[in-house]
């Protein structure tokens, strides 16, 4: 008790202006020092909403690397600093507990996750990106129309990412002859 | 639109406070009606009723912007006069092949004027519509086409278009949509007098409307109105898609799509494409901006193959992979189920949950091969292995599924830097804020780093096959701990350089001779004067209502697309109010709040000499600088697959016969009949209910963003379904309790939502129940139940592949679903008695 | 500390879409925990059923079907209304609750005992205390914010400025402005809620414009504060003293054990 209260506010009640109690007299160590964590900000990071695509601003908190606040970019003039429920929970988003933070792997017929070293992952999927290409390659169709691509291949997604990501899919997979590639435009 | 775009919509709250009216035409009635002026309850799918009961208001009481028509649309054109509309044929327009199931459009041309070789049928089943680029198909114009300025001319337009609206009535649209006359006038009424001169109205949709196997053609009779209504290319005009991810707008204009290339240019076609001089002669068209096609794709190449790219060897052209029909994800799903596509990427999308019969989804990945998936979470595509509903089922087994899945963690926006293209054309920059943890990456270093590791791995090879990966231009800058590639870099590669190696200012400066590269000629610009102008962020308080230097918006930084149209065919602005940008007579240029659509020099006056080409090739009144003759199409003379005007035919799955024609359905509506993706037979007593699919404010799309995270959870906990409260009594559903749902696909329960705003609505002679599914749950997350997508058939529009996934035909049974083979057996039954009903009804 | 002008939120009800973005805002910035098991309530959309110690801001939805107008669909968000005379604030016998700088009335984590007078006091029902936790929570008006210039989180987030921040003075005066427009418009059944200076609270800090009566938003249509009747408020402060007294025993003797 001692700690919370260095001075005990019945006297500060009787010493001051706030003879009821109920407000100045009342006021904690805690109250006495109150700032906006955002205020401690390290940095604050100009963002785009993640969710639609109505794209509002948004302001990112940093502190000690670390996301502690987002809310709306009162510059942007497409939002006025406003944000909906979702993008209101972006902070929730992006650190929230249940984000991956490690590969998972299932083998063939597997009934459990396992772990995998990224590296050895990606060079996992290069192989068998490679190894599928080679079994599946048409350099000619059926009617003898040179086509050089793979059907064995395919990509779905692309709506959430940036059109830089957007653009190096797109480039590698034409250059791999992969050509079903698609994104939630048509879904 | 407060539904799903909550902070858009402060702009319509903002514009009813100053005297706009809102109204809301939506099967329920939702948060936004709860704001509109109106709410106008539509049966789901009859939407072409509805709009064109709206032109034909317009055209039979003279309620058109007669001189923004005559200038600025078709309206005059002569059509052929082999063309036969769908009142003559009942239900097709000419040129139907009933052998091959398509139309060819030579007899909608324009009068006289032939058609280029290259399009029309034969490219159907490959790309549609799409293939031609956001211009719409290929005109060829040598010269002007025949017209009328008077509209009189019977077989012009805008007098094919009366002819084909004039059954549209309020009486045609009270028995199609349900929606009594009185108050479908007071719609068409508030749009005729919100336009002209003084006044504008706004379309906004959802990109619900393009979930129908006739969406397409919903937008176009839109258009059409907007059109008609003198409403395109002016302020507070227009149509808005509310899209519903961060950056689809820019996974369409840079596409993550199989039938594009970067800037709506097409993929090849095998057989038609086999040189770029095949590929830019089909591609380039002879007016308007098209017209410049050679120099963005010789510049795509360059950008795409750097030095090894010459004019000697057509700039690589060869190594692009070429297409033979239709790549699109629903065939490549059925090429899974068959055991011939074997490996999937899926980045940031959850098919498991949001793909339309997301059930033979699921099946569809336990035939793979591998599976990589990346993601901020365990999404049911990455668990579908051991807790798909086919787990439960027992129509799949863990034990037999023989796929290998990567499930790799990706980092989120806050975690990269990059841009996002929002739902108005316009590029904004994310900075990245703190790395991520672990093992999480950008889909950037992803997708860099396999590219890399590939191209290592075939260094030394000699296989042909392998040229297109070693001769491709992959050498960006990296920097930090996980030496993350340089996403400045990348979108400066996207914007463009020139000879001197400086950042391009824009696409006019395009060569297609090699010396300029590109990645995606309309974001040519974005990085002009070796500025991120997507990152430009001068505070909207601090400048024009237009906000200008706010990101940057394709193509040069323009917010509104065809704003020539915003003055009258002189260049005086339509009215003061309206003013948008004008032709200042005394400078001899355009001007005004915005960057004007063609050359700023370009005179209202000018008139094209004989050999003048692209944009110059268009007269000084041609605001619609993509197409070939420069006009708002109300008729499409080419490039669709299913014809040239509107015209209305039942969903797919309805429980009402078409009223307009003997056709039922769309003719060349895209289906995939195979086992587990049966449709339920139209007018079924088996399926008696429609039902429609849609988001809630408090989720995202297919859950992997909302269902994840407690605070938006707690606000929409569970799965339900809305119905009307004399649909729950029909099949005694409680507030609060449970139901089943049924399909040919599926059967799903959810929590009952008994509600006033769903209505039954009157249709015909009969009663139409519609029931309200919000599509955002699945197994995985906080807030877990079935989803909603598992009830949908796959069936699509023949234009773009999209999905009918709005008015769909179901059964609703109070309680919960069984639970293992009951299921199934549920399903099977369901469909038995609907086969045996259709037969009894057939041998009737 | 020197006292400002009184602040406040002026919730404008007819503008509300009903979207929760102040709901998730406030949790997001008050680091509020999740309020519950994840269960539907069948209650329209609202799943959050009522303000709590874990729900500062709670959304309404009243669907009403109205034989000559068709179907409405009400929406409001509800909050502390900061009252003038609060009661939860009176009968808080360790000065957890304090009147601030802004004359609004925040309950002092670091205080507060979990004693749970202040609960039945509100007349709004607004105060709880947290299970796990023990303590009493309510909107603080997002008192750390202000001290820095900075608006409420969930006026901040509000995207049709539903909920409107200010001196409550000028907040007043506007939401007059909007109840002619309003009537002006045709909305004849706009009214102000907690607007008045002379009701049983002595006006509020938050105040609404509502479209039907208060008890259609489960909001009391007369409230009055449960502290208004007592002969003095001296009472409270010795009540508060002995009280401290006894607890400061209390942990004395915990704290030998």
């Amino acid at each position: 008790m001692g700690r919370r209260l260095p001075v005990w506010p019945v006297l500060r009640q009787l010493r001051g202006n706030d003879r009821l109690g109920l407000g100045e007299a009342a006021r904690s160590a805690r109250s006495d020092t109150l700032a906006p964590r955002t205020a401690e900000a390290d940095r604050v990071v100009r963002s785009i909403c993640p969710f639609c695509a109505v794209g509002c601003g948004q302001q990112v908190f940093v502190k000690d690397e670390r996301v502690i606040q987002i809310e709306g970019d009162p510059d942007s003039p497409i939002s006025r600093g406003r944000l909906c429920p979702k993008g209101s929970a972006s902070k929730q988003l992006v650190t929230s507990p249940g984000r991956l933070t490690t590969v998972r792997y299932r083998r063939p017929y597997g009934t459990a996750w396992e772990d995998l070293p990224l590296e050895q992952a990606m060079d996992m999927i290069a192989d068998r990106v490679l190894a599928t290409r080679a079994a599946t390659w048409q350099e000619h169709d059926a009617e003898g129309r040179r086509v050089n691509r793979t059907l064995g291949m395919a990509s779905l997604g692309g709506a959430t990412l940036d059109n830089e990501e957007n653009y190096l899919i797109k480039k590698l997979f034409t250059a791999l002859g992969a050509i079903q590639i698609e994104n939630q435009a048509r879904i | 639109m407060a539904e799903c775009h909550p902070v858009g919509f402060q702009w319509v709250v903002e514009a009813k406070a100053r005297g706009a009216k809102v109204i809301h035409v939506d099967p329920r009635f939702t948060r936004t009606s709860a704001l509109a002026d109106l709410h106008v309850p539509i049966r789901a799918g009859s939407d072409i009723a509805f709009l064109g009961g709206i032109v034909n208001h317009i055209l039979a009481n003279g309620r058109e912007f007669r001189e923004y028509v005559v200038s600025y649309t078709n309206a005059p054109v002569i059509v052929d006069e082999a063309f036969q509309d769908t009142e003559d044929l009942d239900g097709l327009f000419s040129g139907f092949d009933p052998e091959t199931g398509s139309y060819d459009p030579r007899s909608w041309q324009y009068d006289g004027m032939g058609m280029a070789s290259n399009a029309g049928s034969r490219q159907r089943r490959i790309a549609g519509g799409e293939a031609h680029g956001s211009g719409g198909a290929k005109l060829s114009h040598g010269s002007p086409p025949r017209t009328d300025p008077t509209l009189e001319h019977p077989r012009c337009v805008f007098q094919l278009l009366k002819r084909h609206f004039a059954r549209y009535t309020p009486e045609l649209v009270e028995q199609v949509c349900g929606v009594p006359r009185e108050q479908f006038l007071e719609v068409a009424e508030a749009l005729c007098q919100n336009s002209g001169r003084e006044r504008t109205s706004a379309f906004a949709y959802a990109v619900g409307w393009t979930h129908h196997a006739n969406g397409v053609q919903f937008i176009r009779t839109a258009a059409i109105v907007q059109l008609l209504l003198g409403n395109m290319g002016r302020p507070g005009g227009g149509i808005m898609a509310l899209r519903g991810h961060a950056s689809i707008q820019g996974s369409t204009d840079i596409p993550t799509l199989y039938n594009l290339l970067p800037g709506y240019l097409p993929m090849p076609i095998a057989g038609t494409h086999g040189s770029l001089q095949e590929y830019l002669d089909d591609v380039r068209l002879p007016a308007g901006f098209w017209g410049r096609s050679d120099s963005y794709m010789v510049s795509l190449l360059k950008a795409w193959f750097g030095d090894r790219a010459t004019a000697g060897n057509d700039f690589c052209f060869d190594h692009l992979p070429k297409l033979t029909g239709d790549h699109s994800i629903f065939p490549t799903v059925m090429a899974m189920l068959d055991g011939t596509c074997k490996g999937f990427f899926v980045p940031g999308e959850n098919p498991a949950v949001g793909s339309p019969n997301a059930g033979l989804h699921r099946k569809a990945m336990a035939k793979l091969d591998w599976l990589v998936v990346r993601e901020l979470v365990e999404t049911e595509t990455a668990s579908f292995w051991y807790n798909a509903p086919e787990i439960e089922t027992g129509e799949l087994r863990t034990e037999d599924i023989g796929t290998e899945v990567f499930l790799l963690p990706a980092a989120a926006h806050t975690e990269k830097d990059g841009t996002f293209t929002n739902t108005q054309r316009l590029l904004q920059w994310h900075h990245k804020a703190v790395e991520p943890v672990g093992d999480q990456r950008s889909e950037l270093w992803f997708y860099y780093h396999l590219g890399r590791r590939i191209r290592e791995k075939l260094a030394t090879s000699a296989e042909a096959r392998d040229r297109p990966l070693l001769d491709l231009a992959w050498d960006y800058p990296t920097e930090g701990p996980h030496a993350e590639p340089s996403a400045a870099a990348v979108l400066r590669e996207i914007g463009g350089v020139g000879p001197d190696g400086r950042a391009l200012p824009g696409y006019l400066e395009l060569k297609a001779d090699g010396s300029t590269a590109c990645g995606c000629w309309i974001y040519s610009g974005v990085y002009a004067d070796e500025v991120n102008q997507a990152d430009r962020r001068k505070p909207g308080s601090e400048q024009s209502w237009v906000a200008p230097e706010w990101g940057w918006a394709w193509p040069y930084n323009r917010r509104i697309l065809y704003n020539r149209a915003s003055a009258d065919p002189e260049g005086r602005p339509w009215s003061e109010r309206k003013r948008y940008v004008w032709w200042d007579q005394e400078q001899g240029r355009w001007t005004g709040h915005d960057n004007p659509d063609f050359g700023a020099a370009t005179a209202p006056g000018y008139d094209p000499p004989d050999d003048a080409e692209a944009e110059r090739a268009l007269d000084g009144t041609s605001p619609f600088v993509m197409q070939a003759d420069g006009k708002g199409w109300l008729f499409v003379p080419n490039g669709l697959d299913d014809g040239p005007l509107p015209t209305h035919y039942e969903p797919p799955e309805s429980p009402v016969a078409n009223p307009l024609y003997g056709r039922q359905t769309n003719p060349l509506m895209e289906t995939y009949d195979r086992p587990g993706n049966r449709m339920n037979p139209a007018l079924s007593p088996v399926y008696p209910f429609v039902f429609t699919t849609y988001r809630l404010t408090e989720h995202h799309t297919a859950g992997g963003m909302s269902r994840t995270l407690g605070y938006l959870s707690e606000l929409q906990p569970e799965m339900f379904c809305e119905v009307s409260p004399e649909l729950a009594r029909l099949r005694g559903l409680v507030n609060g309790g449970w139901a089943t749902i049924v399909t040919s696909r599926a059967a799903i329960e959810a929590r009952v939502l008994v509600t006033g705003r769903l209505r039954p609505l009157r249709v015909g002679g009969q009663v139409v129940h519609q029931v309200g599914l919000p599509y955002h749950w699945g197994r995985n997350g906080l807030a877990t139940g079935d989803g909603a997508n598992d009830l949908l058939p796959i069936v699509g529009d023949p234009n773009v592949h999209i999905m009918e996934s709005k008015a769909n035909t179901c059964d609703v049974l109070p309680g919960r679903r069984p639970r293992g083979p009951a299921l199934v057996e549920l399903v099977e039954g369901h469909r038995a008695r609907a086969l045996a009903e259709q037969e009894r009804e057939g041998s009737r | 500390m020197t006292a400002g002008p009184r602040m406040g939120f002026f919730t404008d009800t007819s503008v509300c879409i009903g979207c929760k973005a102040c709901e998730v805002a406030c949790k997001e910035w008050n680091l509020v925990p999740e309020d519950g098991p994840l269960r539907l309530t069948g209650d329209s959309y609202d799943n959050t059923g009522a303000l709590g110690a874990s729900t500062w801001r709670h959304v309404a939805f009243v669907e009403q079907q109205r034989d000559d107008q068709g179907l409405r669909w009400l929406m409001s968000s509800d909050v502390c209304k900061h009252c003038s005379s609060a009661a939860c604030l009176e009968v808080c016998p360790t000065g957890a609750l304090f009147r601030t700088e802004f004359s609004t009335v925040v309950v002092q984590a670091d205080i507060c005992n979990g004693c749970g007078y202040c609960v039945p006091a509100c007349p709004f029902g607004v105060i709880d205390r947290r299970e796990d936790d023990g303590r009493a929570f309510k909107c603080t008006l997002c008192y750390d914010r202000l001290r820095d210039d900075l608006q409420p989180a969930c006026a901040t987030a509000c995207p049709t400025d539903s909920i409107q921040f200010g001196e409550l003075g000028e907040l007043r005066e506007r939401a007059r402005e909007r109840v002619a427009a309003l009537h002006d418009a045709g909305v004849a059944e706009a009214r102000l809620y907690l607007d008045d200076e002379d009701d049983g609270i002595g006006g509020a800090g938050a105040f609404f414009l509502l479209l039907d009566e208060p008890e259609v938003y489960g909001l009391p249509p007369d409230p009055v504060s449960t502290t208004r009747d007592l002969p003095t408020l001296w009472r409270a402060a010795a009540l508060a003293a002995g009280t401290l007294l006894a607890a400061v025993a209390v942990s004395f003797v915990e704290g030998r054990r």
